[in-house]
């Protein structure tokens, strides 16, 4: 079988002394979607970096599909990547922003225009109204929405998402993790949060970061009975 | 009539030195930005051009040939020299400022480098580089009124001619056009700076 995302034996060290990824090893199947979860400086962001190569292994290797990948420029197009920060081209408008990844793709426009038509729908954001607006004239929900339908539109095989919701209100948070779960239905997913609950309500896989390691890789229901100490305080802090 | 022959000489060595230090300048703070080690010399160089004495600077240039000489070319070479530190510095700063998530979320999505740098970095620097243009032209329409002295023309002409005659009216006649020159350029330059800062969501 061929893994979508392989992690080998994965070391990432920021100074010789400073490991911040500890010989990782994980498959992630197509479709899957997967949470990574742990405290702040646990490696989970790195770990999700790692995929769309914005952080390089120390040693190990990670292959995409089957294979390393060699040029980067292609890969990140085929990969969507959401952050905390909605980070929306601030000169650009909403329909310009969303387009960027097809342009690059050297779609037609016409095809563009469909494509972010369909998606700004789901997103609840519809085109008529939002189209040529700017980033700025945007509610931080608003914006995030935008970050995932330009994250999405090129039809990316991964979709990369770290902590996207942790800055909005929790009502606000709720809804759009509904929203992007049937929006990246045909992407496999891998989302990084710090929130236990986020984490259940999202994955199908949750895999748990401490220290540079994993310590769980369990479904929802699996994770319910980990007898690791910090898992069991984990789901404590969701009840 | 004179007093219009020269505003238009004094401008015309402004607008030409200031738009060859653009053309110059823009690149050397992008590459500043690109390449630290090559962007600190020119960052250096550029600041000990500024630190020499205006009049010395004009000075210099008589004896060199091509730059030199004696009109309006070693003002506009001095001009320019004199642009291009605010120019460089502020596209070097304009560009140091873009906001890391911003860049990160390009280069994530599959922009190359130069891809970034022409639809991303350069149109989001672009009000700070304009503030810099703004301060260039601003002391260079100050400073060509030394450009007089090696017969560069302009409005200094009036005020050596005045400052030799010690005639205060004279002296006027070419400081005062050449203050509002200074006022005007200030004013439609803080202008085109806003405009761009509008249009990158700022204001």
């Amino acid at each position: 079988m061929i893994y979508i995302i392989e992690y080998r034996d994965v070391t990432v060290a920021a100074l010789p002394d400073v490991t911040i990824l500890d010989r990782i090893s994980l498959r992630i199947a197509a479709g899957e979607r997967v949470a990574f979860l742990g405290r702040s400086g646990a490696g989970k962001t790195t770990a999700l970096k790692l995929i769309n190569a914005l952080v390089k292994p120390t040693s190990g290797s990670i292959a995409i599909e089957g294979t390393e990948p060699h040029d980067l420029v292609a890969l990140r197009r085929r990969i969507g990547y959401v952050m905390q920060q909605p980070a929306l081209f601030p000169h650009r408008s909403v329909f310009d922003n969303i387009a960027t990844v097809p342009r690059l793709l050297e779609w037609d426009e016409a095809r563009i225009r469909e494509r972010a038509e369909e998606l700004m729908h789901q997103l609840d954001l519809p085109l008529e109204r939002f189209a040529s607006r700017y980033p700025r004239m945007l509610s931080g929900g608003e914006q995030q929405r935008v970050a995932i339908a330009r994250a999405l539109i090129g039809a990316p095989s991964i979709l990369l998402c770290d902590e996207p919701f942790s800055a909005l209100d929790p009502l606000i948070r709720v809804e759009l993790q509904t929203m992007l779960i049937s929006a990246a239905r045909d992407t496999t997913l891998v989302f990084v949060t710090h929130d236990v609950r986020e984490a259940l309500r999202i994955a199908q896989r949750i895999i748990v970061f401490e220290a540079g390691r994993i310590i769980a890789d369990a479904t929802p229901e699996g994770l319910a009975t980990h007898e690791h100490p910090l898992v069991r305080r984990f789901l404590a802090s969701a009840t | 009539m004179t007093l219009l022959r020269l505003t238009g000489e004094h401008l015309l060595i402004v607008v030409v030195a200031v738009t060859i230090a653009i053309a110059a300048g823009v690149p050397l703070g992008t590459l500043a930005y690109r390449r630290r080690r090559a962007g600190g010399i020119a960052l250096r160089v550029t600041d000990a051009v500024q630190t020499i004495p205006s009049l010395a600077m004009f000075g210099f240039l008589i004896p060199l040939p091509l730059i030199g000489g004696i009109g309006p070319r070693p003002a506009i070479v001095a001009l320019v020299l004199y642009s291009l530190l605010p120019i460089v510095r502020s596209t070097l700063v304009g560009l140091q400022r873009v906001d890391p998530h911003v860049r990160e979320a390009a280069t994530a999505m599959g922009m190359t480098d130069r891809q970034l740098l022409w639809s991303i970095e350069l149109p989001l620097a672009t009000p700070t580089i304009v503030a810099g243009i703004r301060i260039a032209a601003v002391t260079a329409i100050g400073v060509a009124t030394i450009a007089a002295a090696v017969g560069g023309g302009g409005l200094g002409t009036l005020i050596f001619r005045g400052v030799a005659m010690v005639d205060t009216r004279l002296i006027l006649s070419g400081a005062l056009p050449a203050a509002l020159l200074a006022l005007a350029a200030d004013f439609v330059l803080t202008r085109v700076e806003r405009h761009f800062a509008r249009r990158r969501g700022e204001a």
